[in-house]
């Protein structure tokens, strides 16, 4: 293997400190995760502010601000009921963060040598998301039901000899959640971005070796164009899914089953 | 075999499951689209669980890269 045309994909996941910070044993510097993450809400934030100037003939802007609340708060009521009303912000806050944060980590930004930093590309992010998701979901269902909330894990009309098996496995599958609900989006965003690594060194490789060359780096160009349009509606559906299952077990635990 | 290229043999062989889960999406918005043709007035309500059931197929296929990846970066 040439030591020199050596690809290394993980590099663009590396948090840099930016300000260096440490208080005692901790190190809070400001890193460039916290940089992107902050671009994100100043974006989310942008995004809302100048569509809720409440016109009553709505502006362009102000169409697509109450699509967007307007699409959460559809799926929230279809999934959960009228109870679900309560849980519209934090899903909302929730789809939007993630949809935005993906969007900013593909914005094609290097050209001008500036390096885009996807924030869900890190288990620390997406688990904490995932685990601030389950407790909600444990908190509201001991609250509305208490000790009763255990019934989860014995569906209707299970046979008598069959819920000690139905209930084991119905409990493993309760506690993988935050766990799936996590890795899912962590490693949607890693591979898509190593992908486009992997192919995009293949294109500045290949235009430096011959006519064989040449056809490889060709081929790999119209390779990732089509990656990158996957890529955003992966981005898309990833954010999509997240708010959604968060939804479904917020269903669980308002309504049982 | 040292152990640099077991490793790469290991984590190209982890990779295998990522085809699977990509027969398992596949089959999910195959099916899917074989029902919604044959009823499309039902389609757009089945659209929630449709991304469940790509969700699931999916997670298993990312399951078995995250898998392939440790296998390549284990030191």
């Amino acid at each position: 293997m040439a030591a020199a045309g050596k690809i290394d994909p993980m590099h663009q996941f590396t948090v840099e400190p930016l300000v260096p910070l440490h208080i005692g044993p901790y190190d809070i510097s400001f890193t460039t995760s916290s940089l992107w993450l902050l671009i994100a809400l100043v974006v989310i934030y942008g995004f809302m502010a100048l569509g809720m100037k409440q016109q009553l003939v709505p502006g362009r802007w102000q169409v697509a601000v109450e699509g967007l609340t307007g699409f959460i708060d559809d799926m929230v009521k279809v999934n959960v009921g009228p109870e679900g009303k309560k849980y519209v912000p934090y899903i909302f806050s929730l789809f939007c963060f993630i949809l935005v944060s993906n969007l900013l980590g593909l914005l094609p930004l290097a050209i001008v040598g500036i390096h885009p930093f996807t924030t869900t590309s890190h288990f620390s992010i997406t688990g904490i998301l995932a685990v601030v998701s389950f407790s909600i979901v444990l908190i509201v269902g001991f609250w509305r039901h208490g000790l009763h909330f255990f019934s989860l894990f014995v569906p209707h009309g299970t046979p008598k000899v069959m819920i000690p098996l139905i209930a084991a496995i119905e409990f493993i599958s309760f506690m993988v959640r935050p766990f799936s609900l996590g890795l899912r989006l962590f490693v949607a965003m890693i591979a898509g971005h190593i992908l486009m690594e992997v192919f995009g060194s293949f294109i500045v490789s290949g235009f430096s070796g011959g006519p064989v060359g040449w056809g490889v780096g060709l081929l790999s160009f119209a390779f990732i164009v089509g990656v990158a349009a996957l890529e955003l509606l992966v981005c898309a559906i990833q954010a999509y899914v997240f708010a959604l299952l968060t939804t479904l077990y917020l269903n669980d635990a308002i309504n049982l089953h | 075999m040292d152990f640099a290229s077991a490793q790469v043999i290991g984590a190209g062989l982890a990779a295998i499951g990522v085809g699977a889960a990509a027969v398992g999406v596949g089959n999910v918005f195959g099916s899917f689209l074989e029902s919604a043709l044959r009823n499309p007035a039902a389609a757009d309500s089945q659209q929630g669980r449709l991304f469940i059931g790509f969700a699931a197929a999916e997670l298993l296929g990312l399951i078995a890269f995250a898998v392939a990846m440790i296998i390549l970066y284990a030191r």
